[in-house]
């Protein structure tokens, strides 16, 4: 065999090996979504699962977005909470001012954009200062944004009328607007009437396209940028590669996506308020990344189903829930990242891997 | 005209002249040799070439033009790329994947084109594939493309450091002791390989080396820092033998 080749043969080796990685977690979605459609079809599920359906394709994403932060990039974020929550504002404003005036899907789909594109703005503001600066100041501040935006948030108002958008941030009475006008955003008590538009089945398609977004971009120049940037800085910054650009690039692709979970969050409940957008969410978040792998999606998706289903699933035992739901951290952490567990990982990966392999390697 | 051209170069770190009215000139295609003691500003004094430090003074010129008080980045586009004492390599990611971050402003697509995985993405990564792939060869890495770069042994990192300077397609090379903590056989390995760079790729190399034979044997002009310094600079044979170099530094 020569040398030309040879080269080939590891190159093909090392992309098979990275599609695989990538079909693994798409065929995972896949079949997790068939089960529960057959379980729905049939009858064989619980109103309480049911009900858990969308709020956990909310949690699979927001850990995947922060993966893309923590696992990816390297910077630590402790304000996604505070993502969401614009994706959900902002999509249920936008939801409530157009209304019947539009079809739902098409407006489904325009409000996923509007959460995005904000939480995506929100994370470039907040990206631009923070993340010229050498150090741990994301952490810090995420956790400051997230907390402002909340209590921003629970004193707006806002209102439409025929003259347009009316703001306040001390009461309704404020608002100044015609009898007939409308209150959309009404303070504390958040945005009401949003329109029910978050199945299971759209909240399966937002998981995909958040892992399109995720597996690809780490996959390709730009994130390999962003990995040299996490690695070595000086490093990176020697070989030419703008290293706040690539920040910037990875902090404000994950907003952008935690805005989507907003999104699916704020169209599952008749009322939308800041309550579930606290930093307790936001490290929520993290600990389904930190105990999945960090940098491994899907480690952070199982660790998100979970860990958000379980204390549902718990309720029954009343007092005892948060003590078994302590102790299944414990052994999922220990599960995770025993050095035994890794290896044995490792070593099946390998198996699968060689087998798969050694038609093509065949002739070597 | 010169490559590069340096003229009364001088940085302070609070009281300490770490490297002081330090001139420099090297033509296109020369093998230089930056040498002297520990603590001599040999280090110094890539990180002022490279933009990692300001100078206090002093002006770089690379190929006619004033690169001084750049960044790090603006400088590595310019056309300088370096290695690092302490080994800099991007340890979770495999050895490939090292090089072709190297060839990140020669080989562009967007973000955009990635994530849609555009014809041109496909297009790009090939190339990229292929080339990096070439310059492993050089470096015989090529078996350890995937490698994780972590996990490659010490004198492997240091080729591989080379290997991802290199794909930035730079007009001077600058090597911060490349042959430390090899043994003879790597080191004379070594040697062949930088001389091979140099034909192969039409570089110029400036070095840091400790090891008086890789200097003698490949390097054709010296530079001997001492207390940040220069206590003599010239072609290498005759450096070697000026009685104040073999003093301060070759005789201890
Ligand atoms: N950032 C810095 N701040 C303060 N002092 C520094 C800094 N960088 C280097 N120095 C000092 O400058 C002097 C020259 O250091 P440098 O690393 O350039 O030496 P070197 O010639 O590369 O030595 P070696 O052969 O040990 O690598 C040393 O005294 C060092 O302590
Ligand atoms: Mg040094």
């Amino acid at each position: 065999m020569n040398e030309k080749q040879n080269n080939h043969e590891i190159i093909r080796r090392m992309r098979r090996k990275s599609l695989r990685n990538s079909l693994l977690n798409y065929g995972i979605v896949i079949v997790v979504f068939a089960i529960m459609q057959t379980m729905i079809a049939t009858g064989h599920i619980s109103s309480l699962l049911k009900g858990l359906l969308v709020p956990l394709c909310v949690y699979v994403i927001a850990a995947l977005s922060l993966n893309l932060v923590v696992g990816i990039s390297g910077e630590l974020s402790l304000g996604h909470a505070g993502f969401m929550c614009i994706g959900a504002y902002t999509s249920a404003f936008f939801s409530n001012v157009v209304g019947d005036s539009m079809p739902d899907l098409p407006r489904f789909i325009l409000a996923i954009l509007v959460g995005a594109v904000f939480a995506g703005i929100f994370g470039i503001l907040i990206g631009i200062p923070v993340l010229r600066l050498k150090g741990d100041y994301l952490a810090i501040v995420t956790l400051a944004f997230g907390e402002i935006i909340k209590n921003l948030l629970n004193v707006l108002y806002v209102g439409v009328d025929s003259h347009g958008l009316h703001f306040s941030t001390t009461s309704a009475m404020d608002l100044n607007m015609e009898p007939t006008g409308r209150q959309i955003v009404k303070g504390a008590l958040g945005i009401s009437g949003t329109p029910k538009n978050s199945t299971f089945t759209i909240g399966v398609v937002l998981i995909i396209i958040t892992l399109i977004v995720v597996q690809n971009l780490v996959n390709s120049r730009s994130g390999r940028a962003i990995m040299s940037t996490r690695d070595n800085r000086i490093a990176a910054e020697s070989i030419g590669i703008p290293v706040t650009k690539y920040k910037l690039l990875a902090f404000s692709v994950s907003a952008s996506l935690a805005g989507v979970a907003g999104v699916l969050y704020a169209h599952n409940l008749a009322t939308l308020n800041t309550k579930k957008f606290d930093y307790n969410t936001s490290i929520l978040i993290l600990v389904f990344v930190v105990l999945g792998g960090i940098g491994n999606m899907t480690g952070s998706m199982i660790a998100a189903v979970i860990l958000t289903a379980l204390p549902e699933m718990l309720r029954f035992l009343n007092n005892y829930r948060m003590l078994i739901y302590a102790i299944v951290l414990i052994v999922i952490m220990l599960f995770n990242w025993a050095p035994a567990s890794l290896d044995f990982r490792s070593r099946m990966r390998e198996r699968l891997w060689k087998k798969h392999g050694s038609d093509a390697e065949g002739g070597r | 005209m010169a490559m590069l051209d340096v003229t009364k170069l001088s940085i302070s770190f609070g009281g300490l002249h770490a490297v002081d009215d330090f001139n420099l000139n090297i033509e296109k295609g020369e093998l230089y040799g930056l040498i002297g003691p520990n603590g001599a500003g040999k280090t110094t004094v890539f990180n002022l070439l490279t933009g990692v430090y300001k100078p206090t003074e002093g002006i770089i010129r690379l190929d006619g033009k004033d690169i001084t008080g750049k960044s790090t980045i603006e400088i590595n586009r310019a056309g300088i790329a370096r290695t690092f004492q302490n080994i800099r390599l991007f340890k979770d990611m495999p050895v490939l994947d090292n090089v072709k971050a190297g060839f990140h402003n020669h080989y562009k697509y967007s973000a955009l084109t990635g994530i849609l995985r555009l014809p041109r993405y496909r297009e790009i990564e090939n190339t990229m594939d292929e080339r990096s792939m070439d310059i492993l060869k050089v470096f015989d890495l090529d078996k350890e493309a995937d490698l994780m770069a972590g996990n490659l042994p010490y004198g492997k990192q240091r080729k591989l450091e080379i290997a991802r300077a290199l794909a930035t397609e730079p007009k001077l090379l600058l090597l911060d002791e490349p042959a430390a903590g090899m043994n003879p056989n790597e080191t004379a390995e070594l040697m062949e390989t930088i001389r091979f760079v140099r034909d192969e790729f039409d570089m110029t190399i400036l070095l840091i080396e400790h090891d008086m034979k890789l200097v003698a044997g490949i390097c054709e002009k010296l530079t001997v820092l001492n207390f940040g310094r220069t206590l003599a600079q010239g072609v290498t044979s005759e450096v070697l033998s000026d009685p104040a170099v073999i003093a301060a530094y070759l005789g201890e």
